[in-house]
């Protein structure tokens, strides 16, 4: 009996994930690597392969550092505010481009426009392994003195980069 | 006034519905035939209601009635007739319009082809497609009604989302919707059976041609909806694995699992409760899709607008007609029994472990889809799972269902020798692993992708080769043509549908392997090579359609010095919405296509431009299409036609010869 009831019970509790996910919101939680100094990497840059980008880079400013990838759909969400975040000027955004074919990465910069000062190739996502990536997009806030600040899993949506994202940067700026 | 009527029509089959699905299941239970002779009535009645409903939709779109909310939210008086009509499934009361109208045709072709039925069997059939009708009829007249007033009416409409204005837009929602829905019909049998305790070879023999065309309808629905994202999007890719694609896929690659289980029981009378399960997943992975496409719980290109009591509505709904029929699953199966028992190397064998692929890559591909929602609930974020994922899951998967569909058909039911197999596909091999190293070097590029691809589509068509030439071997007198036409038509159904999966491979492979792209800035007069093919911009011009202004590109595309095409590919601007849209230019051929799409104007006149050069992308569809039509030869087959009138037993001879 109990293996007839087998299909009953999967999809038991696939319909308790859908219910709750019909009724919670996406919320940052908190990452174990927020006030703690971000991991250093090296990369290749998108645009030319012969430059790299590395932390020590962006030494001294308030930085964005945003997890992206062609085939993320959550990516095109928040596109508009990138490019609207890098319009105001408010603090440059490097690019992180996650597990993507670097044609397919300037194609999509190509189609939907760049906020992005330099964009680093992750091609592996080794480095996301090290800022613990759940998925793309994901962003991160990083002080001057190279200290992760904060942490959005999924898109960035006007709320918080009103309320959370602008005060934070402003706050680390003044510092 | 039109619209009233729809509505009032709406609530009757409400009404119609609520008798259909009770009254004859119950008298089916206590043996009542005046309450089962119900059923075919009701269907039939309930048919024409909705199908009044959906005229008077039309209608109101088609006479550009902006009183009424949905026309005017989907809909403008720019927008050409065609696209108003199409519009009714252009959004979701419409869809589900649309989605319900179909579960009548189905239902009104299933009173028409039952007549061979016994009487309790076809009031159960129709009983339990009365109930899924009942919960969308709700859904519509609940909190999802398409004649919803709009006081007062709106001077213009908002228009149609431009994405979906487009020839695609008219064919792939009803052919989409023809396959999920179905599946609601073999999904009915198996539930009808479970209710009467008689799963036998006679109830597998009835599903199967519903079971076949429902299929061949998804699979035709499937590549058409490919297709239109491939020149669509601008962007030259044709399957993204996206949630609504997988939506679609998932019933899918349930509906084919389904498809063979079902010969096993038809043939066998094995797999009897691995079929009824199959069933009720095919159905409840459609009914899911619709969930997913929906509530909002997913970010999609599909998005429809989202709210919430509807998502909870349709979970509701999922959760009574998914879990009662998983229930009555628990409940009856133990006591249907087993079949007769196989050695692991036979045909059964086989089928049961392509099954158990197919059922595992669905698997795959729902937690995939799901994952995202899971982490939210979780309340761990949203993220989205791409194509690396899918990828590296579904070929390891895939690709020894494909081998084992080329011996599949080969082994002996019951017990077959391995040894006498491998000696029957030793040429078979040798042919498919030389093709598989030779081809990609005579190309130019060798990797272990491109070699698995060829290796996997010579060997599907090679042994259907060697198939053909035992089956004929089988058949005495006659010259080769007149053997050949003897052969039925299910078993050359088969081998059809098998070589379209072969093409769609070479086309994957052969895409994914040599397909060239350049992203260049293009002045007026510049030349960019792509794939030995030279394409010369000569400048943008502006033009109007009817509800859009656009940019039209000109591209002179040469070859050695000869003109081989002109393409026009547009970026558009449509004004109701003031939306842009990237119209492609495509020249098809059968080895390849050039894909040319404009990307974003730069200074001086010049244009950002995306030139794609895709070698065999359209097997790709073309494969889709041979294996529906299989699907659809196989359905032909006598086979079916005398069992629709007469009793079962009755096995021609030579259907017996195919089941060797």
């Amino acid at each position: 009996m109990s293996r007839f009831l087998l299909p009953l019970t999967i999809f038991a509790v696939m319909v308790g994930f859908l219910a709750v996910g019909l009724t919670l919101n996406p919320r940052e939680i908190p990452s174990p690597l927020i006030g703690k100094a971000a991991p250093a990497f090296s990369l290749p840059q998108l645009h030319d392969d012969g430059k790299t980008l590395s932390l020590d880079d962006m030494k001294g400013q308030v930085w964005l550092l945003n997890f992206w990838a062609s085939w993320c759909s959550g990516c095109r969400t928040e596109h508009p505010i990138l490019m609207d975040l890098a319009r105001s000027g408010v603090a440059p955004i490097y690019g992180m481009d996650y597990k993507d074919q670097k044609h397919e990465a300037l194609a999509w910069l190509d189609q939907w426009g760049n906020p992005y000062q330099v964009v680093a190739v992750d091609a592996a996502g080794r480095v996301g392994i090290d800022y613990g990536v759940y998925g793309v997009p994901e962003t991160y806030v990083i002080d001057k003195q190279g200290v992760i600040r904060y942490k959005q899993i999924g898109p960035l949506d006007d709320e918080t980069v009103t309320k959370k994202i602008l005060p934070l940067i402003q706050e680390l700026q003044a510092k | 006034m039109i619209p009233e009527i729809g509505h009032f029509a709406l609530i009757l089959a409400l009404c119609v519905a609520l008798v259909q699905g009770t009254l004859p299941i119950y008298g089916a239970a206590v043996g009542n035939s005046r309450l089962m002779a119900l059923a075919s009535p009701a269907a039939r009645c309930q048919f024409f209601l909705v199908l009044t409903a959906f005229g008077c939709l039309a209608y109101a779109f088609a006479s550009k009635d902006f009183s009424v909310l949905y026309v005017a939210a989907t809909s403008n008086s720019q927008l050409p007739l065609h696209y108003r009509l199409a519009a009714i499934w252009g959004a979701h009361e419409g869809s589900l319009l649309l989605w319900t109208f179909i579960l009548t045709i189905w239902m009104f072709a299933v009173t028409l082809f039952s007549s061979h039925l016994p009487e309790a069997m076809r009031s159960r059939i129709l009983g339990v497609m009365g109930l899924v009708s009942v919960g969308f009829l709700l859904f519509m007249l609940s909190v999802s009604n398409p004649f919803e007033r709009l006081i007062p009416a709106a001077v213009e409409g908002r228009d149609l989302n431009p994405l979906l204005q487009d020839p695609g837009m008219v064919l792939h929602p009803p052919m989409l919707y023809m396959g999920y829905v179905g599946f609601s019909v073999a999904f009915a049998f198996a539930l009808a059976a479970l209710l009467g305790g008689n799963l036998d070879a006679a109830w597998a023999r009835w599903s199967r041609p519903w079971t076949t065309v429902a299929w061949c309808f998804l699979t035709i629905g499937i590549a058409l909806g490919s297709g239109w994202a491939y020149y669509e999007l601008g962007w030259g890719g044709w399957w993204f694995w996206d949630p609504v694609e997988n939506a679609s896929f998932m019933p899918w690659l349930a509906g084919t699992a389904l498809v063979h289980s079902l010969a096993v029981t038809d043939k066998r009378g094995g797999f009897k409760v691995w079929t009824v399960l199959l069933a009720i997943m095919a159905f409840s992975l459609s009914l899911l899709g619709t969930f997913l496409v929906r509530s909002g719980v997913l970010t999609s290109v599909h998005a429809f607008a989202t709210d919430p009591k509807r998502g909870l509505f349709i979970l509701s709904f999922l959760a009574v007609v998914i879990g009662g029929s998983l229930l009555l699953y628990a409940w009856r199966a133990p006591r249907v029994g087993l079949g007769g028992g196989f050695a692991p190397v036979s045909r059964e064998g086989f089928l049961l472990a392509n099954n158990v692929l197919l059922v595992v890559a669905t698997g795959a591909v729902l937690l995939g889809t799901l994952y995202p929602l899971f982490l939210d609930a979780l309340d761990l974020g949203k993220i989205s799972v791409g194509p690396p994922y899918f990828d590296s899951v579904f070929v390891p998967l895939i690709t020894p269902a494909l081998f084992l569909m080329g011996v599949g058909p080969l082994a002996q039911w019951k017990k077959a020798e391995i040894p006498d197999l491998a000696k029957r596909v030793r040429w078979a091999a040798g042919v498919s692993m030389l093709t598989a190293l030779g081809l990609p070097i005579v190309l130019g590029e060798w990797t272990p992708l491109l070699s698995l691809g060829f290796l996997l589509a010579c060997w599907i068509v090679v042994t259907a080769v060697v198939s053909v030439r035992e089956q004929l071997a089988h058949v005495v007198g006659g010259g080769i043509g007149t053997r050949l036409a003897r052969l039925p038509r299910a078993y050359w159904g088969m081998l059809l549908a098998h070589c379209g999966i072969a093409v769609f491979v070479v086309g994957v492979t052969m895409v994914k392997g040599f397909e060239t792209e350049q992203d260049v800035r293009m002045g007026m007069g510049d030349v960019a090579t792509v794939g030995g093919y030279t394409f010369r911009f000569d400048g943008v011009q502006n033009v109007r359609g009817p509800n859009y202004t656009a940019v039209r590109g000109t591209f002179h595309v040469s070859r050695d010095g000869r003109e081989t095409a002109l393409l026009y590919p547009e970026k558009r601007r449509y004004t109701a919405q003031n939306q842009v849209m990237t119209e492609a230019a495509i020249d098809s051929g059968v080895v390849r296509d050039l894909y040319v799409s404009l990307g974003e104007p730069l200074e001086d006149g010049a244009w950002s431009v995306r030139l794609y050069h895709k070698p065999f992308v359209n097997w790709i569809w073309g494969g889709c299409l041979i294996m529906a039509l299989g699907g659809a030869l196989a359905v032909s087959d006598r086979r079916y036609r005398p069992a629709w009138r007469r009793e079962p037993q009755v096995v021609p001879a030579n259907a017996q010869l195919a089941g060797r």
